[in-house]
């Protein structure tokens, strides 16, 4: 158990490490950050003293250091188009993409599942029919698009709800279904397999014969067993939220890091975008750590490997 | 007394139950999914031949025109002199008027077109600079299949050779491998794919590496774990007495013995390939304009939805989901009939 984990920890610094390294070199490939700060106006003393304050004038291995240190003290510089410290607006804006991702989870959960379960128990008959379709669509249709067919029936034909932004406590309710929806289709497929495995099980088969009710066997020993696959599927899920949240946050206006990674990069905010992109590699890797461990928490078998 | 049985004249009851037979047959094979994707790869191949229109020329006099089953709407007009801004849909000024009817006067009352009506000219309606949807379409499917053919060419080869690699070499090859695969499956992909495309340039080459670098790791995991189970097999052993070498037993002994595999991960891996470019050029990271892909398409008819103009962006994003849809049912079948193991792999 504790190697399982210590390899996991390893694993999510590497991850981080390897995108800090892609990250940073894309910063300088894509040009002298200078032109970004200084204009048309500028002399070549400004020139030179804005190296010496970004340190451009050290060695790349030396810059990528500085970027580093600065990055494990939460300071990735100004951002270029806000002015102000990238770290502020990063926290601005990351409560909006954390809601956003819980509500969008707690949906593919609520749908997911009990739609996974009724689709294993009635296998074959309409519903397991109707559980198919919503996973086929949730799994095939791109995102953005059932975000915009979302957005133009319900908010703009139907009326039901605001079309973009962050206003009322409605205008969530169709960025978390557009996110949710990917994922309920994939939990879904996870349960209904699982499940139709368990209830083939002997200890299934015991448990009805010693006269368990039809309730007892599929919620006790059924769904117990099924959940372990989407639970292991959940740290993909949860990780990918957040970068599901780049599609959804650019379709409804949602002011959050995702959109905020998406302004960064065409407006060549290097600063802003190196910021985000580490930020949202951690949560990813942290979630991922926080799974594995509930996760070897929840099955024996991983726990005493 | 003899009975004669010279053939039994089949009854129309057995002939049914033969049709039955096969249209259960027929049932059990991937029909509708083989011919949708004909449908797109053909389309993508003749696309000049077949599409109605010129997709990146746009005629600005023929907007919005929706599908074809629209009908036009008219709405009663009085010819005033100057239009009020109140008026605007229930006025028309002199001049235009005179267009409708030479004989127009002030005061009159005039049957007007409001809205233009579907033609035959456009069966899917033109988009905000009066292009062709269809046409588009069409053209974009040309655009996906080069994606899908030339990611997987790529991408899966390259996966390919290293999990053949890994799988027989095992060791510091092999875990070397699998970390990166897990590196791969723990970064946010779309993010890092639109930062590498705006960096180094909105090009298709650009953006064809990008997506074999992302599809490569799948196969290059699955490929090994075939090879974990095959490299022990008997008839390797005795290639390897027989002197054959290194190279010769890789790939062909044990590679053919991967390819039904192989097969299902690539149908998979299109829809996710497909999928993926769609949400770049969606991000406005894909294929630069004019020319068209089904993902900048959705993303140019987004502005327009609110003013009812909902077929420029509704058609592309049916084409991509039917086409995904057809490549995982094509997917699950094959790994049905090929590979019963792959499925708890999900």
């Amino acid at each position: 158990m504790q190697k399982f984990l210590a390899r996991r920890i390893v694993l999510a610094f590497v991850t981080l490490l390897s995108v800090s390294v892609i990250i940073f070199i894309l910063g300088r490939v894509s040009g002298d950050p200078r032109h970004i700060y200084l204009d048309d106006y500028s002399t070549q003393e400004d020139w030179d003293r804005m190296g010496e304050v970004l340190g451009l004038d050290k060695p790349y291995w030396q810059q990528y250091g500085l970027f580093v240190s600065g990055a494990v003290r939460g300071d990735f510089g100004r951002s270029v188009k806000e002015g102000r410290p990238v770290m502020d607006v990063i926290l601005e804006r990351a409560p909006a993409t954390l809601l956003l991702g819980f509500v969008a989870f707690s949906i593919s959960l609520l749908v997911g599942v009990p739609l996974g379960i009724l689709s294993a128990v009635t296998r074959g008959a309409m519903l397991d029919r109707f559980g198919k379709m919503v996973a086929l669509i949730g799994q095939s249709a791109p995102p953005f698009w059932l975000g915009i067919m979302l957005m133009f029936l319900f908010a703009v034909k139907l009326r039901w709800v605001p079309p973009y932004g962050r206003e009322d406590w409605n205008s969530i309710l169709l960025p978390a279904i557009t996110l949710g929806w990917y994922y309920a289709a994939a939990n879904l497929r996870l349960i209904r397999s699982a499940m139709l495995d368990v209830l083939d099980s002997e200890y299934v088969k015991l448990a009805r014969a010693k006269g368990v009710s039809n309730t007892g066997v599929i919620l006790k020993h059924g769904l117990r067993n099924a959940l372990i696959p989407p639970l292991t599927f959940a740290g993909v899920t949860l990780g990918a939220l957040v970068t599901g949240s780049l599609v959804v946050e650019t379709v409804f206006a949602w002011p959050g890091l995702g959109r905020l990674a998406v302004d960064a990069l065409f407006a060549f905010d290097y600063p802003l975008l190196q910021g985000v992109v580490i930020t949202f590699t951690l949560m990813y890797v942290t979630v991922a750590v926080l799974v594995d461990v509930l996760y070897a928490y929840v099955d024996p078998r991983i726990r005493y490997a | 007394m003899a009975v004669e049985i010279t053939g039994i004249a089949p009854s129309p009851a057995g002939r049914l139950t033969q049709l039955n037979g096969i249209y259960r047959k027929l049932r059990r094979l991937p029909i509708i999914p083989v011919v949708i994707l004909t449908v797109v790869v053909l389309s993508g191949l003749t696309a000049p031949l077949i599409s109605p229109h010129d997709p990146e020329k746009g005629n600005l006099q023929e907007r919005h025109i929706p599908p074809f089953w629209y009908s036009p709407e008219y709405g009663i007009k009085t010819v005033v002199d100057r239009v009020t801004i109140d008026g605007r849909l229930t006025q028309i000024d002199l001049r235009k008027a005179k267009k409708v009817d030479p004989e127009a006067e002030l005061g009159d009352k005039l049957e007007i077109l409001t809205k233009p009506g579907g033609s035959a000219r456009y069966i899917l309606g033109s988009d905000s600079l009066g292009r062709d949807v269809l046409s588009r379409i069409i053209y974009g499917a040309r655009i996906s299949v080069i994606v899908a053919v030339v990611t997987l060419g790529i991408g899966g080869t390259f996966g390919v050779v290293v999990g053949l690699a890994a799988g027989w070499y095992g060791g510091w090859v092999d875990e070397v491998l699998m970390r990166l695969v897990d590196i791969k499956l723990s970064i946010p992909l779309i993010l890092i794919a639109l930062v590498l495309v705006i960096t180094l340039g909105q090009s298709f080459g650009v953006i064809l590496t990008v997506l074999a670098i992302f599809i490569w790791p799948r196969f290059a995991r699955q490929v090994r774990g075939e090879v974990l189970q095959l490299k022990h097999s008997d008839y390797v052993a005795l290639a390897k007495i027989s002197g054959a070498s290194t190279a010769r037993i890789m790939f062909i002994h044990i590679f053919p013995g991967t390819i039904n595999t192989l097969i299902v991960v690539a149908t998979l891996q299109v829809g996710i390939v497909i999928l993926l470019e769609s949400t770049l050029s969606f991000l406005g990271a894909g294929v630069p304009p004019p020319t068209p892909a089904w993902g900048s398409m959705i993303a140019e008819g987004r502005d327009k939805l609110a003013g009812g103009i909902w077929w420029s962006s509704t058609f592309p994003g049916l084409a991509i989901m039917t086409t995904v849809v057809a490549l995982n049912l094509l997917g699950d079948w094959l790994r049905d009939t090929l590979d019963p193991r792959l499925r708890q792999m999900e």
